[in-house]
Formats: structure tokens, C-alpha cells, sequence
């Protein structure tokens, strides 16, 4: 690993100071990732700036009903809390689908959201990466993609993104609160992550240096009829293979309001607005929740090793809404 | 824990810091390279072997300590970051007694056969009863809002985060179990 100098900012303007004084330093938070991608070779930072001692770790209710969720929050104590469990059961759902019971108490929220893919190719210096390294080229447009991207895929990259809460969060049209050089702004949940197009290596839509302070949940009460599903290769920590976040309001068996994402499948938490385009207003059946997924799923384009994702997806999207639709008393 | 510290960086070596922590009860001083995770101090510089390096990769769980009384995995810390903090090994988990009642429950239980993950599934066990005490719901708990009843599956579940290659899964859960008593 490469040798490294560590600071422990004061506050946050002077976290974001630090940042933009070194071009090879970097935020720590709760290190899940970034510590083993340092031991991997894979991320060289020469500054650490440690923001886990800045006071970002408080969860607020809203005036207007909703919720706002410091960036240090542990991952279990925001899976554990009663107002999430009780209001945004997708939300505590995607987070006690991840890891394991110790990174979720070292895990950060936007930590977890600012994680990198688990591309084999990304992670192993020794294969081609446009991502890590950009130019190289990307050895798993042709190697082992099965567990890549099936959509808004480029040549140059397929990889997927891994969060599990960057999927409902997409779902629950999250805000997210940001810190830069030249003050604090609201950047909309779906417009945090970019396509990989031409630069894989640009995977937000955050000038360097910029912090997450909060992310805020909008009020939202048909979430509390929403799921998170998610299939891997085992019963238990293990990244998706293809997941599903799940809002349905119903009026009576017509179709008043749905929100769905899907995560496992792009470079970025994938919105679904095609399929609730095709359920809203519309009375539900679970052939309509299957139409739906296609009309989603109609520009996806598979890899070598991935076809499967398709109809999963489309499956785990039908389960979803039917489970919801059959909850309601 | 403090805010707002700085650094510790040590005069003319700023790739190095003087971190302070307790360990077990006992507060320990320390000048490290700023690249030695938790687990490297303990045992490369604490002699506090229990805690066990498997992949070093966050995955296997044998290195895992409370750190706040939490559970986490040492592998994935450097100790640089932790001035200040309270972290108990499995060395630490008894107090004073010869070995705590989770401990008596692996060996009644047969719950170990090489027992290089022991040390990691005892302080994780010792984490999750605490989870449960405090009402955090898991992947399997069907309602988010109800009181958690810890059956094989729920121990299973929230145990996934530590690996045992000789396999005694069944044992491991039978003890824990015994623990929390729900048996």
C-alpha cells in the first residue's frame, strides 16, 4: 500500500479545503471499501481526510414530513431506525439486504453511495480498466460479464453499480445535500450517478472535492406499502445479481401512484420511469406488472454471459408489485 | 470520541501518528505508520493474537472486534483513525471471569473444530445479541416493526459475516442461541 498522511478536519469547510489543496487526497469514511481498494492497489490516495468525527451523523424528521439523514449515519443504525422501518420499509430493506452485520456498523450513507463497482477487471491492477485507468481499455466487454450491465452500457465500460440503498433511495427520489469550495447544493438523487459513456472514471455528477453532508427523504406516504428485492448467488452478503425497489399506492385495484428502481443492471442505480409509466392509472394485474417490466427492459442489451438478467429482472419486478398489491388489508 | 482533533502526525514523519486508545480496559499509546489497520496494532504491536487475520479483505470475519461495543472487522480500520475510541478483543470479552457464558456455550456445544474463526464468531456473536436486545430488525425478520424473536434462521442471517471452513455452523448457532436464551 502507498504510503499516506491523515487529517482530521474540524469542520466541514475545512474537509472540503483539504480536498481541493491535493489532488491525490481523499474523503475516509467508514473505510469498507476504500481500505481494501488501497490494500488492492487499485485507489492511491496520498492524503486521507477522516470526516467520520464531523457532526453529519444525526437522522432529523422534516417539517414537511420527511427525513434527513447525516452522511455519517452507520448503515445499521439507519436500517434500526423506528421512523425508517416504520415510513420507508424500502429503505431499511435494501440496507439489511447488504453486507454483513459488521460493515453495516462501519458503513457510511454516502459512503455506501460513493462506493466503486465490484468489476473483477476493476479490482485486479493486472486486467485493462478504462475506469481505474483510464484509456487502458476494458477487458470485461469480452471476459467474465455476467454479473455487468444489461443496460446504458458504453465500449469503454459495464460495470455495474453495487449499493443496494443507492436503489431505493433512486425509488424514494431522494435529495442529496452537498458541500463545495463555493458553498452547499441540492443535487436530485437521480441525477447523482452518471452513465459510463466516453469517461467510466466520472462516476458522479460531483465537482472534486465536493462532500455529502445529508441525504434527504421527500415525504412519502405510500412508501410505507414498499419492498426491497434482491437475488444473489447465496442466501446472504453477497452483492446483488439483480435487485428491485418497490412504492405501490393503490385506489381500490387501480394503480394511484408506483415507484420503481432497479439496482445490479448499470453503471448507475437505474430509475425504472418506463414501467411506471405503463402501471399508473391503470388497474393492476400481475401480467400488467410483467408488460411493464418489459417496456423497461425493451432497450436492454445483454452481454456474453448476462441474457439471464432480463427476465430476472422482469420476474423479481412482477414479485415485487404483487407482494405489495396482496399486502394490502 | 473527540471532534475536531486534528492530527497526531508525528514531527518530521508525516507518513507516521501517535494514536491513543483503550483496549480491553487498558489505555495503550502507540506511534504507527498511518497504513497499520486495527488489526496489524493488536497483534504486531500489542501482542493481542486473538483476533485473526484470514482474508484481510473484509470478508471472512475472523478478524472482527468491538469497537464502541459494536462489532466490526479490524481488517478494514487503521488504527490511525481510532484516538480516543474503547475496542474489546476476545481476550477482553470475560471481564474478569475465567470466560463469559457465550464462551462456556461454544465448548458445551462443541461449537469449534480448528478454531481459527472462534475468537471473530465470539466477538460477533457477542455484537449481534446486542443488536437483538436493542430490537434491530435483519434481512429475515418479517416485521420491520415487531419485537425479534432470534430463531436458527435469524442467527444464521446475522451471522453470515464471519466464515467457518470446518463447518460448524449448526453447533455455532445452537450456542448462541443457548446464550440469548431462547432454547
Amino acid at each position: 500500500m502507498r504510503e499516506f498522511r491523515y487529517r482530521r478536519p474540524a469542520d466541514v469547510d475545512e474537509a472540503v479545503a483539504l480536498l481541493g489543496e491535493d489532488p491525490e487526497a481523499a474523503y475516509l469514511a467508514g473505510g469498507t471499501n476504500l481500505v481494501d481498494l488501497m490494500k488492492l492497489g487499485v485507489q492511491r490516495p496520498d492524503l486521507l481526510v477522516d470526516v467520520t468525527r464531523l457532526p453529519l451523523d444525526a437522522v432529523e424528521p422534516l417539517p414537511d414530513g420527511g427525513l434527513r439523514v447525516g452522511a455519517t449515519v452507520r448503515n445499521s443504525d439507519l436500517a434500526a431506525h423506528p421512523v425508517v422501518r416504520r415510513d420507508y420499509p424500502v429503505l431499511a430493506r435494501a440496507l439489511l439486504a447488504a453486507a454483513s452485520g459488521q460493515v453495516r456498523n462501519m458503513a457510511t450513507t454516502a459512503g455506501n453511495l460513493l462506493q466503486r463497482t465490484r468489476c473483477y477487471y476493476f479490482q485486479d491492477t493486472g486486467k485493462a480498466c478504462n475506469k481505474r485507468e483510464p484509456g487502458s481499455g476494458c477487458a470485461a466487454r469480452h471476459g467474465q460479464n455476467r454479473d455487468l450491465a444489461i443496460l446504458d452500457w458504453s465500449e469503454q465500460c459495464v460495470a455495474t453499480h453495487p449499493s443496494d440503498l443507492a436503489v431505493a433511495l433512486a425509488a424514494l427520489d431522494a435529495v442529496v445535500e452537498v458541500a463545495e469550495p463555493d458553498g452547499t447544493r441540492d443535487v436530485p438523487f437521480v441525477k447523482l450517478h452518471r452513465s459510463p459513456g466516453e469517461h467510466p472514471e466520472r462516476e458522479t455528477t460531483l465537482r472534486r472535492g465536493a462532500l455529502i453532508t445529508a441525504v434527504r427523504l421527500p415525504p412519502l406516504p405510500a412508501a410505507r406499502r414498499s419492498t426491497y428485492l434482491k437475488v444473489r448467488d447465496r442466501a446472504s452478503f453477497a452483492f446483488a445479481v439483480g435487485s428491485v425497489a418497490a412504492v405501490l399506492d393503490l385506489d381500490g385495484d387501480v394503480v394511484r401512484d408506483v415507484r420503481l428502481a432497479y439496482g445490479a443492471v448499470a453503471h448507475r442505480p437505474w430509475r425504472a420511469y418506463q414501467a411506471e409509466a405503463a402501471l399508473r392509472g391503470r388497474q393492476f394485474t400481475p401480467e400488467l406488472a410483467g408488460q411493464a417490466a418489459d417496456a423497461e427492459l425493451a432497450v436492454a442489451r445483454p452481454l456474453t454471459h448476462n441474457g439471464f438478467k432480463v427476465p430476472l429482472i422482469r420476474a423479481v419486478t412482477v414479485r415485487a408489485l404483487t407482494e405489495l398489491a396482496e399486502s394490502r388489508a | 470520541m473527540q471532534n475536531g482533533s486534528g492530527s497526531a502526525t508525528v514531527a518530521g514523519d508525516e507518513r507516521s501518528s501517535r494514536v491513543a486508545f483503550t483496549v480491553n480496559g487498558t489505555r495503550r499509546e502507540l506511534t504507527l505508520d498511518n497504513r497499520t489497520t486495527l488489526l496489524d496494532a493488536l497483534r504486531e504491536h500489542l501482542d493481542l493474537i486473538g483476533a485473526k487475520k484470514g482474508c484481510d479483505h473484509g470478508q471472512c470475519g475472523s478478524c472482527t472486534v468491538l469497537l464502541e461495543g459494536r462489532r466490526v472487522k479490524s481488517c478494514l480500520i487503521f488504527a490511525v483513525t481510532l484516538d480516543d475510541c474503547s475496542i474489546t478483543t476476545v481476550e477482553g470479552l470475560a471481564g474478569p471471569d475465567p470466560l463469559a457464558p457465550l464462551q462456556e456455550a461454544f465448548i458445551a456445544h462443541d461449537a469449534f473444530q480448528c478454531g481459527y474463526c472462534t475468537p471473530g464468531q465470539l466477538c460477533s456473536a457477542r455484537g449481534m445479541l446486542d443488536e437483538v436486545a436493542a430490537g434491530w430488525p435483519s434481512a429475515v425478520t418479517d416485521d420491520l416493526t415487531g419485537a425479534v424473536r432470534l430463531t436458527d434462521a435469524e442467527v444464521r442471517e446475522r451471522m453470515s459475516g464471519n466464515l467457518c471452513r470446518c463447518g460448524a455452523y449448526p453447533h455455532i448457532v445452537a450456542a448462541i442461541r443457548e446464550t440469548a436464551g431462547e432454547r
